[in-house]
């Protein structure tokens, strides 16, 4: 004999105007989800032929009062400990969907399956007993929901056979989970009184709750929404592995949100690289027209060999993640040690993994408690905010923009041990890893801008060789020391000589040399100076990851002076060299040079004069909020 | 983040009076009603296949990307040929890793001449590996779970040969209520033994890959799909099928095993549309026809946490 309930209606699978919803029934271990699933099983017509007799035999023989749980207990396990261990997934249908159960473990032991249950759902029904009321794993899975991004949720009141049916009790139990929901950002859809025994308010309001005119549990669960994928959000294509099985370089990977088609411009992030797809390909048909939305399992192939791996994120240009080594985030915690600060984590997010360390924590709480006392550690089935720096840098939403890349899983010796959503992403505020302490100027940056009267700024003055960028930087310092600011010239040749001595003209060294430039100027323009840049930077991706690096202090010049005026200058006699063959990659005969599309402000020094471009600088950096306006200083002065 | 229920007045959810609860359920906002409703604009463009195709996919793709050696397993039956056809799709045409068939020597005929036409057709790399004699199992399982345990062993064995971290198979929830309890990723003891009550926890698709060294995983691509499912797909990606499955004198097999163990059901079904019309209707579970389901109210179970598939 097997006490089974397998798929017993099976669903509509193709061409359906039959939406499927899929459930999760939670709450307090005892408080009744396996006699409901049973009941709604009857109601709904769902059980196969002779399984109900057969139960209540089995029930005879045992010497046991038939129970509506029994139909759940397919474990002989189970029936030993009297407890649901685990998610089973049951199917039935109300009036208008296709209900997919799943009925997860209400014992606090088991919370993970609860988790790794109602995690698969769309909605959820929390189930108090009325004669309990409410109780710590009531609060704590509704707590989860919230965390799950579970917003749909029917709350059932059980038991109320056990209570007389009274409307009183009912309405004290509605008022204290409608506040502990509301608190969280849950509204439920339903509070149901029900007898799940007896069936009352299950598929019928029986008159024993004649007081109550809302709809039933069938009614309630025939009113859920499906999931719908995100194709409405931006574009955000984690990388699973690039496929190179045959000519093509197949970057493979699951839409999570958005869509993409071929011809599309994309960047992959983190580091910030820029592509077209050239195709979409597929099997047996490719490659694929049109436009792939989300949900979809793709492979692509981009139009230039870029160093690509699994854990990047493709995105359209212009609405990428950020990019981050720190991230704050709302987590559960699931391991038997508590979660502190200090702890080495792995993160995933997305099909990225990363290790990293727990660097703060706070609201540490016990979610079924009545009290909030706060905790420095997150206990086993405890939830809190923290703050994760990251070994590397990675690309990430914050929860709000993004439900698919704003969440994350931590994992602790190969295991899952946690998860949560991303409140913040800090691209500002780069890694600091435990073992370093930062020590920050004793100087704070109004002290600075008021003797300088400026804010800190990165100037970036990018164009050919011999466009006339150092001759302007030169300028520029001279100018902006005169009115007494702080400017500093970075040159990158000066700095080829020091810093950079280690670097060549590969594409990954120029890379670098940009990087630690940007890194450098940023540092000086958080304290107060201005950075002045001089440095060809012929890649586009490099200075956008300059302009990431300095964020909001980044000032683009592009010195755009006609190629052969530069040639015809020719100060360090480069351009000869080259067109001799002496220069390999020499950025203007052998090197493109790809000249921005944003700058703050484009300079033909073949047109103007040296004092005049300059002063265009200053214009500019006044406009920008970096320079302080003389008439207003004067006017704050009198 | 607010902790404490605050105090505030309180609408009472239930009283639901001037329309019907549904009425006003049905016009509750967006916002209200559903877990990811402000950014709805069309209905989506993927139906139900679809979304199983993509899923399935998805998770070969993980597996792949995270063990260090797969194998496939190949049982020949309608869902083992489906989980084939999503690998080719998953990696553009070709199954990357090994498809083995733990063969008992007691399949149909018709089994093995599929295997051995497919088998070539679509590029496997095809292991076939053998099963220990009857007396190496446990002489406590009834007949035919013990007869089932054989391929278990047949399956232990061929591990330790190849010493595969992942094994790649062809479950269902909906088949039978242990499997319903089974993770994506599925870790195993050491002696292939599953322990439900210590499953790691799984979510939003992120999965547990690391077996401990000795160990390994299963890895279930189709494990929320249905019987209906199935054969949906088969049919709309012309996969081709044993005609087995197919009502010949009034009977078809519904679920393929050991030919000695195995038995049709009453069924006039004579192709996928049939059956998937008679699915609509019966109430007979997937694998009535399996005796070894049926022996005793553990069996299966006990031959799950042993290792069975």
């Amino acid at each position: 004999m097997n006490m089974i309930v397998t798929n017993p209606v099976s669903t509509t699978p193709n061409g359906t105007t039959r939406p499927q919803v899929r459930i999760v029934i939670v709450g307090h271990v005892d408080h009744g989800k396996s006699t409901l699933v049973g009941r709604l099983l009857h109601e709904t017509g769902s059980l196969p032929e002779g399984k109900l007799e057969m139960l209540k035999a089995v029930s005879a023989r045992r010497g046991m009062p038939f129970e509506w749980s029994f139909l759940l207990d397919a474990l002989q396990t189970e029936r030993d400990q009297g407890i649901t261990i685990d998610t089973t997934q049951i199917r039935f249908r109300t009036g208008s969907r296709d209900i997919v159960l799943i009925d997860a473990p209400g014992h606090a032991e088991f919370l993970r399956n609860m988790i790794t249950g109602a995690s698969q759902a769309d909605g959820a029904v929390l189930i108090i007993d009325a004669l309990e009321g409410v109780r710590d794993q009531t609060r704590r899975h509704g707590y989860l929901l919230h965390l799950l991004g579970i917003k749909q949720v029917a709350v059932v009141v059980n038991k109320m056979d056990r209570v007389e049916f009274s409307r009183a009790r009912f309405d004290e139990i509605s008022a204290e989970i409608s506040s502990h929901l509301t608190g969280l950002g849950v509204t439920p859809s339903a509070i149901i009184p029900i007898s799940a025994r007896d069936g009352d308010g299950v598929a019928v309001c029986t008159p024993r709750i004649g007081w109550y005119d809302g709809p039933t549990v069938v009614e309630a669960l025939d009113a859920l929404e499906p999931a719908w994928p995100l194709e409405a959000l931006a574009l955000r294509l984690p990388v699973q592995a690039i496929y190179k099985f045959d000519d093509r370089r197949i970057v493979a990977g699951r839409i999570e949100s958005g869509h993409l088609a071929a011809g599309d411009e994309i960047v992959i992030m983190p580091a910030g690289k820029i592509a077209k797809i050239r195709t979409v390909e597929s099997w047996p048909v490719t490659p694929l027209a049109g436009k792939h939305g989300a949900g979809r399992s793709v492979g692509i192939t981009l139009d230039r060999e870029l160093f690509i791996e699994r854990g990047d994120i493709v995105a359209h240009a212009g609405q990428s993640p950020r990019d981050t080594r720190r991230l704050r985030a709302r987590i559960f915690w699931l391991h038997e040690k508590p979660l502190a600060r200090g702890d080495r984590i792995l993160v995933r997010l997305g099909t990225r993994e990363a290790r990293a360390s727990v660097v703060a924590i706070e609201k540490a709480i016990d979610p079924g408690a009545l009290s909030n006392a706060e905790n420095s550690a997150i206990a086993r089935n405890h939830v809190g905010e923290i703050d994760i720096s990251l070994a590397q840098p990675i690309a990430a939403d914050a929860y709000a923009d993004n439900p698919r890349t704003g969440r994350l899983v931590i994992e602790v010796n190969g295991r899952i041990a946690g998860g949560g959503l991303v409140l913040s992403v800090d691209a500002g505020q780069r890694a600091v890893p435990v073992d370093i302490v930062p020590v920050e100027s004793a100087l704070r940056p109004d002290e600075r801008s008021a003797r300088y009267r400026h804010n800190g700024a990165v100037v970036w003055l990018t164009g050919l060789p011999a466009s006339g960028k150092s001759t302007l930087a030169r300028a520029l310092e001279r100018r902006l020391f005169s009115r007494g600011g702080s400017p500093i010239l970075l040159d990158g040749d000066t700095l080829r000589a020091g810093l950079n001595g280690d670097l060549g003209f590969s594409a990954e060294d120029r890379a670098e040399n940009i990087r630690r430039l940007a890194e450098m100027a940023a540092h000086l323009a958080r304290n107060g100076h201005i950075a002045i840049v001089a440095a060809v930077s012929p890649s586009r991706e490099d200075r956008a990851a300059a302009r990431r690096i300095a964020d909001r202090l980044f000032r683009e010049v592009y010195v755009a002076t006609p190629a052969e005026i530069c040639e015809q200058r020719d100060p360090k006699g480069h351009y000869a060299k080259a067109r001799a063959g002496a220069l390999a990659s020499f950025t203007g005969i052998n090197n493109e040079y790809q000249p921005p599309l944003q700058s703050e402000l484009t300079l033909d020094t073949s047109a103007r004069s040296v004092a005049d471009a300059t002063e265009a600088i200053e214009g500019m950096l006044g406009k920008t909020g970096v320079l302080f306006d003389e008439l207003v200083d004067l006017a704050a002065n009198i | 983040m607010e902790f404490s229920p605050p105090n505030a007045e309180l609408d009472a959810m239930h009283v639901l009076t001037t329309q019907t609860a549904k009425d006003r359920l049905r016009e509750a906002p967006l916002f209200q009603a559903s877990s990811v409703p402000q950014i709805l604009s069309d209905p989506p463009s993927m139906d139900h296949l679809d979304a199983l195709e993509a899923q399935s996919i998805y998770i070969l793709r993980e597996a792949f990307a995270r063990l260090k050696k797969l194998a496939l397993l190949w049982s020949l039956g309608k869902d083992s040929n489906v989980m084939i056809w999503l690998a080719r799709k998953a990696f553009f045409g070709r199954v990357p890793f090994p498809a083995m068939h733990v063969d008992t020597g007691k399949k149909f005929p018709e089994m093995y001449a599929f295997r051995d036409t497919y088998g070539k057709e679509w590029g496997l790399d095809l292991r076939i590996e053998p099963c220990p004699p009857i007396d190496a199992v446990d002489p406590t399982l009834p007949p035919a779970a013990r007869s089932a345990a054989r391929k278990t062993e047949g399956l232990k064995m061929a591990l330790a040969k190849h010493g595969f971290d992942g094994l790649i198979a062809g479950i269902r929830r909906d088949e039978e209520a242990t499997r319903a309890k089974e993770r994506v990723f599925s870790p195993r003891g050491l002696e292939g033994g599953w322990d439900v009550r210590d499953q790691p926890p799984e979510f939003w698709d992120h999965f547990n890959a690391s077996p401990p060294p000795g160990a390994h995983l299963r890895i279930h691509p189709i494990l929320h799909w249905t019987e209906a499912d199935i054969w949906a797909y088969t049919r709309r990606e012309n996969i081709p099928i044993i005609p087995l499955y197919l009502a010949k004198d009034g009977k078809r097999y519904r679920s393929l095993g050991d030919a000695d163990i195995t038995f049709p059901v009453t069924s006039h079904a004579a192709n996928i549309d049939e059956i998937l019309a008679e699915l609509e209707q019966t109430k007979v579970p997937e694998r009535a026809g399996r005796a070894l389901d049926h022996e005793t109210e553990d069996a299966f179970e006990r031959l799950r946490v042993a290792g069975y598939l």
